[in-house]
């Protein structure tokens, strides 16, 4: 047989046919591209600015009020909070209330008039090493320039050759800047979200393509029944890719693991159903497996660049940040992180879990809603 | 069952985006009976037999099956019908035994374990219990079918085109098991196309474009047409049915072997139609109208010599 383009025609047409007819196939093939142009150009950002600090201020001197002034100039500081301990700093910061707490030492005004170079603490919240790294580079341009003007007439034999205040920072959590250990916790998030709506999105469609669903809806059960009895077996896969990950992280990439993982594997329970739910919700609302897929995809990839995954969550506009908010994502990273890296306990990863938890309830409740009982 | 009726609906109506499936049917169905369900493809048939077990709202129509309220008792109804789908619906990558163990848990039955060991004992698939459905030929899926779709010891069975594809053995051997089943008080309501099969229940309905247009056993069926038959051997009976389909009064000319069975509803111009020919070599016989006759009747008459549209017989099928 020799190739024939009448026949290649044929081919071309009856797919572009196929293609018209797929209403949904051809909404993602303009949604992503438009969806993926606007997260990427508008919402990232890998040099974050303005980003939350505290300030614990003990002298109330001027040339403290001087290099606050500069820190907030600069633009990557802005002072949200003056606490009045240093564990009330670290409270913050364990939180991720703050990136950073600024700490003006008792007798700084009268130590720096001396010239005995008072040291200014700054401790950083270094988990994502990309969110601090800017911030922390200005820092020694901004307090160095800022106590230049001060340093006139009686105190200009200050601006000698050592810098006339010392600056000493912190980087807690995650001292040495070692990238794996923000993104290694962070994939056991997103590869839970990955598989667990992938898997889940399938669960419907694939009966109701095969024609198995009718069987099914023939049989007196309730749409509660199918739901959970189809979500149940995959928070076990969910539990399995779980251990898997922190088996791999602690031991290949040496992620510190400060925090109670019993506390870890009890809060991933509320993200995998809510991811879960989600999955079913897809299936229950898609017609044919692909469609399911279509969904999946659309929902991951925000997930992935709005969560705080790949690009520091404050480097992103208030919209975007808004968005992620919604994302059950965004705070089971911050738990996973929380827990991982800062030691954070229960009180500290609540208000983060009970977001996730409400998103559960929803996705729950809007999957049983659109369950069809019958075939109309 | 009150009055003895398995099923007893009136008006039963579905629509589907303005189309009308199934346009006020009435149907009574005693119980213990076979009542075929016929009608072409698209009739309604389907969508029917979806209504009466809950996997479709009615849009209107009231009675009962199994004395339970079809509108409002679906829950209760489903735990007492079996409904074996058109396609096969069983699960492909189950084996045989954990589908008949899946339908039976559904169904909440006591002493599962034997329930389906005896199922399985009576399909005659002992020590094969372990094959996935989805590796079963047609026959086999139809009898695995039918077994799952009564573990839960129903009181109707509704069965949708349960022979289709089905070798003519294999068939003989359901209907058997069928006749076997009825005499112990079980009821059916089996849909198909098949005439042979139509001859073997107790009672007929047949549907057309949504519609009842007949209802009965066979002979009434038959009766009810108002059909004469003629039956003519000769030479050249391809030709000889071209001349007489375009004449007044004859419905059908359809060749049966050597022969050409001429029928209309109006016996006069029948005869009339058939006046020109009745000479040698061409030999005629007045004969019986055969239940395909009927159908094929039923089918032209009411919509006239065109061939019907498709039609949408639900949502997934």
């Amino acid at each position: 047989m020799k190739f024939s383009p009448s026949r290649l025609w044929a081919i071309v047409v009856k797919e572009f046919v196929q293609m018209r007819r797929d209403r949904l196939t051809l909404g993602m093939m303009a949604g992503i591209p438009v969806l993926q142009l606007l997260l990427f150009g508008y919402a990232i950002n890998a040099n974050p600015k303005h980003l939350p600090t505290a300030v614990l201020m003990a002298d109330n001197g001027p040339q403290g009020r001087t290099l606050l002034y500069a820190l907030e100039n600069s633009s990557y500081f802005d002072f949200v909070r003056r606490v009045k301990t240093e564990p009330e700093g670290r409270r913050l910061l364990a939180r991720g209330d703050v990136q950073f707490v600024v700490n003006i030492p008792e007798n700084f005004t009268r130590d720096f008039l001396r010239g005995d170079r008072p040291a200014i603490l700054v401790e950083a919240d270094a988990t994502d090493p990309v969110a601090t790294v800017n911030a922390l580079a200005a820092l020694n341009a901004a307090v160095n320039g800022a106590l230049k003007n001060d340093l006139k007439g009686p105190l200009a034999f200050l601006s000698g050759t050592a810098p006339p205040v010392e600056l000493q920072i912190h980087a807690l959590y995650n001292p040495e800047d070692i990238t794996a250990y923000n993104i290694v916790p962070g994939l056991m998030g997103t590869i839970l979200t990955m598989t667990m709506i992938a898997i889940t999105g399938l669960a419907i469609t694939r009966e109701r393509e095969s024609g198995t669903m009718e069987n099914l809806l023939s049989m007196p059960t309730r749409p509660l029944e199918v739901m959970i009895g189809k979500i149940v077996p995959y928070i076990l896969v969910g539990y399995m890719q779980m251990a898997l990950i922190l088996l791999t992280a602690r031991l290949l990439f040496r992620v510190p693991m400060a925090g109670s993982i019993a506390l870890l594997m009890a809060v991933t329970f509320v993200f995998i159903v809510a991811n879960l739910a989600m999955g079913i919700t897809f299936s229950t609302l898609a017609t044919t497996q692909r469609q399911a897929m279509q969904m999946s995809m659309f929902f991951f990839l925000p997930n992935i660049l709005l969560s705080g995954f790949m690009f520091p969550f404050r480097g992103m506009p208030v919209w975007a940040q808004d968005i992620g908010e919604f994302l059950p994502l965004t705070h089971f990273l911050r738990i996973i992180r929380g827990i991982l890296l800062k030691g954070n306990g229960f009180t500290d990863v609540v208000r983060e879990l009970w977001q996730i938890a409400l998103f559960a309830i929803v996705a729950i409740a809007l999957s049983v809603k659109s369950f069809r009982r019958t075939l109309d | 069952m009150p009055d003895g009726l398995a099923i007893d609906v009136h008006g039963m109506t579905k629509r589907f985006d303005g189309l009308t499936a199934v346009n006020r049917v009435d149907l009574q169905v005693r119980t213990g009976d076979i009542c075929g369900f016929l009608g072409p493809n698209g009739s309604g048939k389907t969508t029917f037999i979806r209504m009466l077990c809950g996997l479709l709202r009615p849009d209107g129509g009231s009675g009962t099956c199994l004395g339970h309220d079809v509108m409002t008792g679906s829950e209760a109804i489903k735990g007492l019908v079996g409904y074996m789908t058109q396609r096969f619906s069983f699960w492909d990558d189950l084996t045989i035994h954990e589908n008949l163990d899946f339908v039976a848990r559904m169904y909440s039955i006591g002493n599962r374990r034997r329930v389906v060991r005896e199922s399985i004992e009576r399909l005659g698939l002992e020590g094969q219990g372990n094959k996935l459905a989805g590796e079963l030929s047609g026959g086999w899926k139809q009898r695995l079918a039918l077994a799952a779709c009564m573990i839960h010891d129903p009181k109707l069975l509704l069965l949708d085109e349960p022979t289709a594809g089905v070798d003519p053995k294999a068939r003989r051997e359901f209907w058997e098991e069928i006749h076997r089943l009825a005499e112990q008080g079980l009821t059916f309501l089996i849909a198909t196309h098949y005439m042979d099969e139509a001859e073997r229940c107790h009672r007929l309905a047949f549907i057309l474009n949504g519609k009842l247009l007949s209802q009965g056993t066979v002979a009434e069926v038959i009766e009810q047409a108002h059909l004469t038959t003629w039956s003519v051997s000769g030479p050249d009976l391809t030709g000889l049915a071209g001349k007489l389909r375009v004449r007044p009064g004859v419905e059908q000319a359809v060749a049966f072997g050597n022969t050409l069975h001429i029928s209309g509803d109006d016996a006069d111009a029948l005869l009339g139609a058939i006046a020109p020919f009745r000479a040698a070599p061409y030999e005629w016989r007045g004969i019986d109208s055969s239940l395909e006759d009927v159908f094929i009747h039923f089918m032209g008459g009411r919509a006239g010599r065109q061939m019907e549209g498709p039609r949408m017989d639900g949502p997934s099928s």
